[in-house]
């Protein structure tokens, strides 16, 4: 993106001026390719070179070792809807996704909001407690919910019990699907906190005084100057959180396990399973290859928003 | 930043290609050619077994490297038992297997099929005592007449009982149940002391768990579970629904503890050994590893049919060397040794495990423990259920035979045995 940028306003001016400019844009523009390259290499050999292989992979019946594999296609793509447990997967990770995303951009824009208003007094302390689940590693998070949900060694069953109540944590679907977005909540609110703060902090205070003066109140200066200004930040972690939301896999890997009866089953997941437990790896390729598409697309879409909020917001 | 994420999380779902990129070509390391014999250097083998195995395999190991200390070396993984195929065969993909490769005896098939294993039979018809060698265990890892790999650890389910609540419930506990509605009689009786002590503990979300506790009572029955072939299920059997409908009836009457329900196989010993469970359908390995106390007193019974006969689940793992090893003639050395009479009686006999020899099966250390002895005879009509998708269908937290359980059991009971059924036949013959 940054190098298509640099690019491309040299090469429109040199249409219109002489030889000696264009033959110095031509110098800019090796040049911006030459410190883009070390990105560009990377992107390669860890992006481009994979998926390429992937998608390959996903035309083939490809074994686990030993022989050759041979061509399956367009049965591999043609065979995943009939593939059950991936369509439920893709519902239940869209259902999934939804529901962190509100949470977690609520929360966080709170958190931010309550730092932000409390300045002077203990917003260190304060913004060190919120943060610090982040430095938990995803899969350590859920293990350790694992430990606090569990009936016969966790604490939270036995508190609960005092005052007679019980919940099945990780039995039931829905207290499942609970848990996991409070785990996911506890380990990443904090890090949108961090985000949005940013964001608030960018809003010139003048606009809050100008507000004040106008007789605005704290609601009203909320809704027509916070969250307007605050937009590209909110769009900016709408489209990490939606992300990291659809290729959902650790959290429910370790929590759930994908239970209780495949209620908590993500698209990840059934690829990990079609893949290492059921050996279709071009099968699970192919799936890969598909939610690889749907992401780009999503994404596509979430980025144009953000550019059109960025325009709006200059 | 955003980009980065994307990024990362195309990388996510791609990055078994980056794993399979490796794997295009290779084929199976032709044993005789390679190995490094045990002179010179010393040789160091990687080895990889389930956790479920890790006191027999550590002790195995331990004594090994003490024995040679020098020239060879065998570091042991374990694996959590949960992930250990999806471990493997991630590792194979990108042939990184260890040297000696040790496996679920039921997965014994899909691996010699898979090509994971390099071929013993020579290896094998080698050994003095080849044919003492434990048949169940052999077989499932012989596909088109070659044996990829030799037994490793015994393993049979029985039901194991607490004495202590028998006597608090006015049970006779050396008169254990012989049918498994007597078993739902006196697990109701114990479920009624109340004060957290339940009746029954099943390890009802862990498909491979339930095929090795419940499949001995359908056995047990007169029924069948599968065709020979392992490509029909059979589990729709009148057998099959009368012992699923006494554990369901267990369920809904409260005698099975209720978190028998999530119980996905981690700690499926930690009811009974805590003294609150009056059952639990376990191992023959739990015998070794849980303590009794003065909550707990182990009995041990087979399990029984609906209306009386035992039978128990052959189980335990089995070891063989990996097709891409290049240390196969120091990891027979290990493999050999593992099966020596010396090596089965010292180590493993004498702590209490079974050895996979038929041969040493009655030995003194087994003779002073009547419950071992009790082991060491119901394998004589025990069963090992033979399918290339075992796995697939009955360890595979989302496969079929989970479902079909967890139905039958928690959910309407029997009669939803037919069109789950019908979905374990699908998954057995899926490709």
């Amino acid at each position: 993106m940054t190098t298509t940028g640099a690019v491309a306003p040299p090469r429109r001016s040199a249409l219109r001026s002489s030889r000696a400019s264009t033959a110095r844009s031509r110098r800019a523009a090796w040049r911006a390719w030459l410190y883009a390259a070390p990105a560009t290499a990377v992107l390669l050999v860890l992006f481009v070179v994979p998926l390429g292989l992937a998608i390959w992979m996903s035309l083939f019946d490809w074994p686990l070792l030993g022989r050759a594999p041979e061509l399956n296609f367009p049965e591999n793509y043609t065979s995943i809807p009939d593939n059950e447990l991936f369509m439920r997967a893709v519902g239940f990770t869209v259902r999934y996704t939804v529901i962190i995303a509100v949470v977690l951009l609520v929360l966080s824009l709170g958190l931010a909001l309550l730092i932000q208003e409390s300045k002077r007094r203990s917003s260190g302390v304060l913004r060190t407690a919120f943060f610090l689940p982040v430095v938990t590693g995803l899969t350590t998070a859920a293990l350790l919910f694992v430990g606090l949900l569990s009936p016969s060694a966790g604490p939270i069953d036995d508190v609960l019990g005092w005052f007679g109540v019980q919940v099945d944590f990780l039995g039931d679907p829905t207290m499942a699907m609970v848990s996991t977005v409070v785990m996911m909540t506890w380990r990443f609110a904090g890090f949108y906190m961090v985000i949005m703060l940013t964001g608030l902090q960018a809003i010139p205070t003048e606009l809050y005084e100008a507000a004040a003066l106008d007789g605005a109140s704290r609601w009203r200066s909320l809704r027509s100057v916070t969250i307007p200004l605050l937009r590209p930040t909110l769009a900016l972690s709408a489209v990490l959180i939606v992300t990291g939301g659809l290729v959902a896999f650790e959290q429910f890997y370790v929590l759930t396990r994908g239970g209780p009866d495949n209620s908590t089953v993500t698209m990840v997941m059934t690829i990990f399973r079609e893949a290492f437990s059921q050996f279709h790896l071009g099968a699970a390729a192919a799936l890969s290859v598909v939610v690889l598409l749907g992401l780009v697309l999503l994404n596509v879409l979430q980025l144009r928003l953000v550019r059109e909020d960025d325009g709006a917001a200059s | 930043m955003i980009r980065r994420r994307v990024l990362a999380s195309i990388l996510g779902t791609a990055a078994a290609a980056l794993v399979l990129a490796s794997c295009a070509g290779g084929g199976s390391a032709d044993p005789a050619s390679s190995g490094t014999g045990a002179a010179a250097d010393p040789v160091t083998l990687t080895m990889w077994t389930r956790s479920v195995t890790a006191t027999q395999s550590q002790a195995l190991v331990d004594a090994f490297n003490a024995e040679h200390e020098g020239t060879i070396k065998v570091e042991l993984t374990v694996v959590p038992f949960q992930e250990y195929l999806q471990k493997v065969s991630a590792a194979a993909s990108g042939k990184n297997l260890p040297d000696i490769l040790a496996a679920n005896v039921i997965d014994g098939p899909n691996y010699a099929n898979l090509g994971l294993w390099a071929d013993l039979t020579d290896r094998i018809a080698g050994l003095d005592y080849a044919d003492a060698l434990a048949p169940a265990h052999l077989a499932s890892a012989t596909v088109g007449g070659k044996t990829y790999a030799v037994p490793h650890v015994m393993d049979a389910s029985a039901l194991y009982y607490n004495k202590v609540l028998f006597r608090a419930a006015g049970l006779d506990p050396e008169a254990p149940p012989t049918t498994l509605q007597e078993v739902a009689d006196d697990a109701a009786k114990i479920a009624a002391l109340g004060d957290g002590i339940g009746g029954l503990y099943l390890p009802g979300n862990c498909g491979g768990c339930l095929a090795f506790t419940v499949f001995p009572s359908i056995w047990a029955s007169g029924g069948t579970v599968m065709n020979a072939e392992g490509t029909e299920a059979t589990l729709d059997s009148a057998e099959a629904s009368s012992v699923l409908g006494i554990y369901h009836s267990m369920w809904t009457d409260g005698s099975m503890i209720p978190e028998s329900r999530n119980e996905d196989g981690s700690t499926q010993n930690t009811a009974f050994e805590s003294g609150t469970a009056g059952f639990a359908l376990l191992g023959s390995k739990a015998l070794g590893t849980i303590a009794e106390n003065d909550k707990l007193e182990i009995g041990v019974a087979p399990i029984p049919g609906a209306d009386g006969g035992t039978s128990t689940f052959v189980g335990g793992d089995v070891i063989g060397i990996s097709s891409t090893s290049k240390n196969a003639d120091a990891a027979w050395t290990f493999l050999s040794w593992t099966l020596d009479e010396k090596t089965q009686l010292d180590i493993f006999a004498k702590a209490g495990f079974m050895p996979v020899r038929t041969d040493l099966a009655n030995n003194e250390y087994a003779a002073a423990d009547p419950r071992v002895v009790l082991f060491n005879s119901l394998v004589a009509d025990g069963q090992t259920p033979y399918s290339v998708r075992f796995f697939q269908t009955f360890n595979d937290p989302q496969g079929p035979f989970l479902s079909l359980v967890r139905d039958a059991v928690f959910g309407d009971g029997p009669s939803t045995l037919p069109d789950n059924n019908a979905a374990v036949t699908a998954s057995l013959q899926a490709s």
